[in-house]
């Protein structure tokens, strides 16, 4: 599954992307938008902190209620400021 | 001017035609902001023949701004943005109607300035007034067109748009203090906003003239690293649509109490023809030892207690050894007094060459 990063998401971890094995080894899989919110802010706990993080999933807008699956292309999108 | 010829390129279009540009013509449009975003919306709203535009800063222009904020000028630093805007759009087309607003939007008065016109540019630098100006416009029924950036990153949407989404549809809740940089402090390139503000100002001509398909219910995300832009498909929140009333407060930070600064040599070319008050706010003993003759010595420990004694009706100019000090000074004077013209003399009397010591 890969998740594409935007803004101070790209900054806190460091990279414009990240991709989540999709195979068990033991770790829960993230099966839905918000179980996968929890299982990136285990890795970076910054990442859960945030007041707003709006999540895509296919690029539109996903509840965290909305199932993932391993083909799903993720788009973290935290708000910008600048002007 | 001759509204027929002026406009031929746009009227032509099959797509827009007269009928686009008589929908511009009895357009109002408030921007909110005239810096690196308000900038190249109010340029092209202007010069394509939108009717009235609102102005709308209380920031002066300041040397860093002009690396992206392109219709100022070196000769324009320290004057307020709104007016020197205000006078070369008026310059750019003079049959548009003009309204100034010399402040900043605030609860107290969003919602009436809001009500008199069609559209709002939301081209601010900070989350405060950016999450005002969305519950105002779903107060008084208007849409908004959004644009922000970070780094090389930026977002346009149209917000509040018929039945389409809000701000608070995509982002419930403002960022705490510090969770994600706020006022440009992490930098921004100078074409950036120029990109991002130049798709608001087509948002905008499309919302206004009702050609086009408008951005909205998407929120286009533009990485200007990589030239890609993807759009997001929004979801409206009914509750967010339901809003009467603005909070009583939005945290909106003082972005503008950036330290406005000059170096010596722009100190000096000012001094020669302007009244104005030089302090030194080192110590006594350092003052003694090598001091700008006009200069009148308040050390940065005292200045608090001894601010009376400066005349904030002249501009004031700081100087320490290094320059550091002074612009604690700057911050000082300016919570005392926000609306007073105060400096930081960048490099203080070390950047002072040798034979100005003796004549100033």
């Amino acid at each position: 599954m890969t998740v594409l990063l935007f803004g101070v998401a790209k900054d806190i971890v460091g990279s414009p992307s990240l991709s989540i094995p999709t195979t068990a080894n033991g770790k829960r899989i993230p099966k839905t938008v918000g179980e996968l919110r929890t299982f990136l802010g285990k890795s970076y706990p910054e990442l859960e902190q945030l007041s707003s993080l709006a999540i895509a999933v296919n690029n539109a807008y996903a509840q965290d209620t909305e199932e993932i699956n391993s083909y799903d292309e993720i788009a973290l999108i935290p708000p910008v400021s600048g002007g | 001017m001759e509204a027929a010829s002026r406009y031929t390129r746009q009227t032509s279009l099959p797509d827009f035609g007269p009928e686009g540009q008589a929908r511009l013509q009895h357009s109002k449009v408030l921007i909110v902001g005239l810096g690196g975003l308000g900038i190249p919306v109010a340029q092209y709203l202007n010069a394509m023949g939108v009717g009235t535009l609102g102005l709308m800063d209380n920031d002066t222009i300041a040397l860093h701004n002009l690396q992206r904020q392109v219709l100022y000028s070196e000769n324009d630093i320290g004057k307020p943005k709104v007016s020197v805007a205000a006078q070369k759009l008026a310059a750019q087309n003079s049959d548009t109607r003009i309204n100034v607003y010399a402040n900043y939007l605030n609860p107290e008065n969003a919602l009436e300035i809001i009500k008199q016109y069609d559209l709002v540019v939301d081209a601010t630098d900070n989350f405060g007034t950016r999450y005002l100006i969305n519950d105002a416009c779903v107060v008084v029924k208007k849409p908004f067109v959004y644009g922000a950036l970070q780094g090389f990153e930026g977002q346009v949407s149209v917000f509040n748009y018929k039945d389409g989404p809000t701000y608070r549809c995509v982002f419930p809740d403002p960022p705490k203090a510090r969770e994600i940089p706020n006022c440009n402090e992490n930098g921004i390139l100078g074409v950036l906003p120029g990109i991002i503000g130049t798709l608001q100002a087509l948002e905008a001509v499309k919302v206004l003239s009702g050609k086009g398909q408008v951005l909205s219910g998407e929120l286009l995300l533009f990485d200007g690293n990589t030239q890609q832009s993807r759009k997001i498909g929004l979801e409206v929140n009914p509750k967010n649509k339901q809003l009467t009333t603005l909070q009583l407060h939005y945290e909106i930070p003082p972005c503008e109490t950036e330290v406005p600064v000059v170096t010596i040599a722009e100190f000096l070319h000012l001094s020669a023809d302007l009244r104005l008050q030089l302090i030194d706010v080192r110590n006594p003993e350092e003052f003694a030892g090598n001091a700008i003759r006009s200069a009148v010595n308040i050390p940065l420990s005292k200045l608090e207690d001894e601010l009376i004694r400066i005349d904030f009706t002249l501009p004031v100019y700081f100087i320490c050894q290094s320059g550091v000090r002074s612009r604690s000074a700057v911050q000082i004077a300016q919570d005392f007094k926000p609306q007073a013209q105060v400096y930081s003399i960048e490099g203080g009397m070390t950047a002072l060459p040798d034979p100005i010591k003796i004549t100033v």
